[in-house]
């Protein structure tokens, strides 16, 4: 497929002496990984269909370090930030949107004392907002009453209490929104924080994402919905393991928004 | 007169509150080896949380069952101990029942203590057939054999006795009984003593009513020894918990200055340091041992009651990995004991064992095992940080020892080089938009 989005950067906008109402962080996963660009430019073409004015820092984006520091590497961890830092502040950045919790945790919680103000939002409250504001209408369309559920990303449901805004957008689909027996401050883990998704698990009895799958699988989704890339990825292996790939789809919200409306 | 039970009383007293006293001070002491940390904001946030998480349970009812029967326990021991403060005026003045002079008012509140005393009485047995009988999962783990396991029922079988003993003073104090007035259980436990003489009955009341307040004087210095601390310790322990979101991560304030140096253009990268500026040993990176972690981490290993739910939430403990945040709680306090009583046998220094917490008691692969999912803060009921301290940890491992896993290794060298933790050049950012 080869359409070609508008994605305006800081350096462009720059050039023209403009500033974007939001910066689209990407991240990595969203950059790099081909599942989570899917989700990338989902948000983009909603982005653009809510008018919104917003650029992306394209190649002078970097890594938040957020593996980095979980993993136990502060100085590596501070690194990354303190050159992000530079360069959003830089372009006078002031409001800041990502499709990832960890990024969105990092830059909203760990910046602030290394010289990062900023205010942040995790693309599910972002889509709220538009909502709210009405300059993004969704209509159920394909989703009209299928079963979704939703897997809280820990670092945006215990990691920031944001548990409500993904499924407030759930429940405009006119889908059913079902809970998983652990939800909300009580999810569990996908398996890949704390830098685990670049190394093999200890040993143990079952690896995280199919436990957490099987919790999935137990109220017969049609759509297992995810906040975050690092658990689309595992929640997808995690019904490939269940062979369930036919009946289960594991989409992110703002996919699901997008193809409500048919974007 | 006979001043000799009197004086008796308040010899077990001193002994018994003066032991506890020491108790408290080696409790401190072994607290204050952790290092120093500010905890003086926020104020009317952290007296909120005490108030909520402490004093009002919140976290102990979202498991409805054993939420409630601690509620009872806990509303119990409190409302009980009025009647210790009875017992003490009593046992010092050599009164009897000294309130009841408070008339119908007296009855009101001696029925309820009676009540009050049979529920908790159930409530422990519940709490013992859940842990012996329904052998409920996280009550059975690795790290609860032995002394943990032992302590947990020690406790139960200390609470039933001294409520039973209550209830026993009440039903053999005939005077009371002749009241009328607030023997709302006792009264039928009256009837088993009736085949004795009044000289017996006394006898057993006298009985009963020292072994209540000596039981309680010796549960109190059973206290240090135990899990059971947490009965006074959650109060400190949820004033000092986390009060920024639990995703926010502690920063290091010594790498900051490196790295803000390092990124200060005007930094003269010759300049001779200050006089005395290198004196100072470098602070280690990251906790190996006890004495490396914040004091309000080893106040957590203090606090932890060994309950377990934070385990049976832990993802990577759910899985059978070998990690289990409260283990690290247990692992922590033990060896902090083991520093402590280390520096008792060497007049107040602490001589080098050989030891310490990274490996000798917690190892590398639980360690490794954690995803910051923080579902153990979230589920413990008195704020405890198990994930703090595994973090702290990693730092050491890393940054001290540079002792990662081989793919961390290479996923930090990916960012260092790349800008991603994978072997993507960052030039090519932005070309999922042409895709």
């Amino acid at each position: 497929m080869s359409e070609q989005l508008i994605v305006p950067t800081m350096a462009e906008f720059t050039a023209q002496g403009k500033q974007p109402e939001v910066l689209f962080w990407v991240g990595c996963m969203g950059s790099f990984d081909d599942r989570a660009k899917k989700v990338t430019k989902a948000f983009v073409k909603l982005l653009h269909k809510s008018k919104v004015d917003f650029a992306v820092l394209g190649t002078e984006e970097s890594c938040t370090g957020d593996p980095a520091k979980r993993a136990g590497n502060e100085f590596l961890f501070q690194m990354q930030a303190v050159t992000n830092i530079e360069v959003l502040n830089a372009y006078e950045i002031k409001k800041i949107v990502t499709a990832c919790p960890h990024c969105f945790n990092t830059i909203k919680n760990e910046y602030p004392e290394l010289g990062g103000n900023y205010e942040v939002m995790h693309h599910t409250q972002f889509l709220k907002s538009l909502l709210d504001e009405g300059r993004l209408t969704v209509e159920g369309g394909q989703f009209k009453g299928k079963r979704i559920t939703f897997h809280d990303p820990c670092y945006l449901g215990r990691g920031n209490n944001v548990y409500e805004a993904p499924r407030d957008l759930i429940r405009k689909l006119d889908a059913e929104l079902v809970e998983m027996k652990s939800c909300k401050s009580r999810g569990l883990c996908c398996g890949a924080g704390g830098a685990q998704m670049f190394k093999e698990a200890e040993l143990g009895n079952k690896e995280i994402n199919v436990k957490r799958t099987e919790e999935a699988v137990e109220v017969k989704p049609d759509i297992i919905a995810a906040g975050c890339p690092f658990c689309n990825t595992m929640m997808t292996d995690g019904v490939k393991s269940k062979n369930k790939e036919s009946e289960i789809a594991v989409m992110d919200i703002a996919e699901l928004i997008a193809n409500a409306e048919d974007l | 007169m006979n001043y000799i039970p009197n004086i008796l009383f308040a010899l077990a007293l001193i002994v018994g509150i003066g032991f506890f006293a020491n108790n408290v001070k080696k409790l401190i002491r072994n607290i204050k080896l952790g290092r120093d940390v500010d905890v003086s904001d926020h104020t009317s946030q952290r007296w909120k949380n005490m108030a909520m998480i402490a004093l009002g349970q919140s976290k102990m009812v979202k498991r409805p069952v054993s939420g409630f029967l601690h509620i009872i326990v806990y509303v119990g021991f409190i409302i009980i101990n009025i009647e210790v403060l009875e017992i003490i005026i009593d046992g010092l003045l050599g009164t009897h029942r000294i309130f009841s002079s408070i008339g119908p008012m007296y009855g009101v509140l001696i029925g309820v203590f009676e009540i009050l005393a049979v529920l908790v009485f159930v409530s422990v047995i519940v709490f013992w057939m859940r842990r012996n009988i329904i052998k409920i999962k996280r009550f059975w783990s690795k790290e609860m054999t032995s002394w943990p396991k032992n302590d947990a029922n020690n406790i139960l079988y200390i609470e039933m006795v001294l409520m039973v003993l209550f209830l026993i003073m009440n039903a053999t104090d005939l005077k009371f009984q002749a009241m009328e007035n607030g023997n709302v259980v006792s009264q039928y436990l009256t009837p088993l003593f009736s085949g004795f003489s009044d000289g017996t009955i006394h006898i057993i009341e006298r009985s009963a009513w020292w072994l209540h307040i000596l039981g309680i004087l010796a549960f109190l210095n059973y206290l240090y020894f135990s899990k059971h601390l947490h009965i006074l310790l959650a109060f400190p322990n949820t004033y000092f918990g986390k009060i920024v979101p639990k995703g926010q991560f502690k920063n290091n304030e010594a790498v900051t200055k490196e790295v803000k140096m390092m990124m200060d253009p005007n930094v003269d990268p010759f300049a001779a340091q200050p006089e005395g500026a290198g004196d100072e040993i470098p602070a280690k990176f990251g906790a190996s041992d006890v004495q490396d972690l914040s004091w309000v981490q080893l106040l957590n290993a203090y606090t932890c009651t060994e309950c377990g739910r934070c385990t049976s939430e832990c993802p990577a403990n759910i899985t059978g990995k070998k990690l289990s945040p409260r283990k690290i709680m247990m692992d922590t306090r033990d060896r902090l004991e083991e520093v402590g009583k280390n520096i008792d046998a060497n007049n107040g220094v602490f001589k080098d064992d050989g030891k310490q917490l990274l490996d000798d008691y917690i190892t590398r692969e639980e360690l490794w095992a954690c995803t910051t999912c923080n579902a153990c803060v979230q589920a413990c009921p008195v704020s405890i940080d198990p994930m703090s301290i595994i973090m702290e940890m990693r730092n050491y491992l890393i940054m001290e020892q540079s002792a990662a896993p081989m793919e961390l290794n290479n996923m930090m060298a990916n960012i260092e080089n790349n800008g991603a933790p994978w072997p993507y050049n960052q030039m090519d950012r932005l070309n999922w938009k042409n895709e």
